[in-house]
């Protein structure tokens, strides 16, 4: 379904891969590795279309991600380093407007709050939220979300051991349900599922 | 689709009601800045009714450059502007509802408070009835300009200066169509060709700003 080919990306002139190719079929996961700067994250964004790429071309279900970006961005869901959570707004605020044009009721949001374990904080502005908790809002949408294709940048930073768990329960779930995932991570991934490893190191320029 | 667009517009509906501090101090440097005037250079009253088009005019441009700081700067910085680059509509029919969403909240209470501003300076009815109107015309080109401006810059650490520099090229053909609109009316002469001027104006940017702020964005992003 995803078909990345010949991908080329350059960064202030520096060549960070070029030659990259990579297919994920309906189920599969890639784990994206690397030393720092090797261009995890620009990959990543490359992939949303968020980063232009010098060479090469980026295929979901055989369409070119750039002419049809409005089909491909309804089926993809992106979580950066940043969290992207309002400050100013309640948790359940925030899951509301992070979900964007897709319509959710209130007991599916509370539903989702209460297994990332926000329940009780879900009325609080976000600013009074720790790290982690921030990270579990933000993680919440994959709760809720429809899209098949998760791009996650270092979903595990900030999290506890039991929330570490619990993301990997959602994963799981996820790939069962024959969707794909993309995500980076410097530890390694404890999921039983069979994940894919991509080394970005030893793709030399 | 629309129901995707009322979404976006609510959404910056409900930051504006939870940020009401940002609207009020737009607003309340609108207001301090017209009240000066008559402080700050006379008050004969012949005179300040003929500064009054150039004084509210000026007032409300600067308080449009404020506002436009706030556009793009924190969705940048807490990751929600990209989360928006990813949403399935065009980038810049989001865009524009966003802009549109955003003249609402700081560009038409200062519609709504000149024909106040006018009053002040002792104008008659019908000059502020053309004020209003012309706030009303050029309020928007200013924010849809101003757009071009904030997301070009909005990457930078202190933009504001720079976005000014940028904008004042763009902003003078406005300004002087509005004063001028409200001086002519002042003066008996036909009004309808700074109307039409103003008008297209609007139109052209309305069309063409929100391209251009989807690519100054994508540039930002990159």
């Amino acid at each position: 379904m995803l078909e990345i080919e010949k991908l080329a990306v350059e960064r202030e002139e520096r060549l960070l891969f070029s030659g990259l190719s990579v297919k994920l079929s309906a189920g599969e996961g890639l784990h994206i590795v690397g030393k720092n700067g090797a261009g995890k994250t620009t990959l990543l964004r490359v992939l949303c279309g968020l980063t232009s790429s010098v060479a090469g071309t980026i295929k979901w279900c055989d369409q070119d991600v750039t002419e049809f970006r409005e089909e491909f961005c309804s089926d993809l869901l992106y979580l950066g380093h940043k969290n992207a959570n309002k400050t100013e707004l309640n948790c359940r605020e925030n899951l509301k407007l992070a979900l964007g044009v897709q319509s959710v009721s209130d007991t599916e949001i509370s539903d989702a709050l209460h297994e990332a374990g926000l329940g009780m904080l879900s009325h609080l502005p976000t600013r009074f939220l720790s790290q982690g908790q921030q990270r579990r809002l933000s993680l919440a949408r994959l709760l809720l979300s429809k899209a098949t294709l998760w791009v996650l940048d270092e979903p595990y930073v900030a999290l506890d051991y039991k929330a570490i768990e619990w993301l990997d329960s959602i994963l799981e779930r996820h790939l069962k349900n024959k969707g794909l995932l993309v995500l980076t991570s410097h530890q390694t991934l404890t999921m039983s599922s069979s994940i894919r490893v991509l080394n970005l190191g030893e793709q030399h320029a | 689709m629309h129901k995707m667009l009322w979404k976006l517009f609510s959404r910056d509906m409900t930051l504006f009601m939870h940020r009401k501090q940002d609207v009020v101090t737009v607003l309340g440097f609108f207001l301090v800045a017209v009240a000066l005037f008559p402080l700050g250079i006379s008050s004969d009253p012949e005179l300040l009714r003929t500064i009054a088009p150039g004084a509210v005019w000026i007032a409300a441009l600067f308080s449009t450059v404020l506002a436009l700081d706030r556009l793009f700067s924190e969705d940048l910085d807490d990751g929600t502007l990209e989360q928006q680059m990813l949403m399935p509509v065009p980038i810049s029919l989001l865009l524009l509802v966003r802009l549109v969403a955003h003249w609402v909240i700081t560009g038409l209470p200062l519609v709504l408070l000149a024909p106040l501003m006018g009053l002040q300076f002792g104008l008659a009815f019908n000059e502020i009835v053309i004020l209003t109107l012309s706030l009303l015309i050029g309020t928007p080109i200013l924010v849809l300009l101003g757009a071009i401006g904030a997301a070009l810059t909005v990457g930078l650490k202190s933009s504001g200066g720079l976005v000014t520099l940028l904008l004042l090229p763009l902003y003078v053909p406005v300004l002087i169509l509005g004063t001028s609109a409200v001086t002519s009316v002042m003066n008996g002469v036909d009004v309808t060709a700074h109307f039409s001027l103003m008008g297209a104006a609007l139109l052209v940017s309305l069309v063409l700003s929100p391209f251009a702020v989807a690519t100054a964005l994508k540039i930002t992003l990159d």
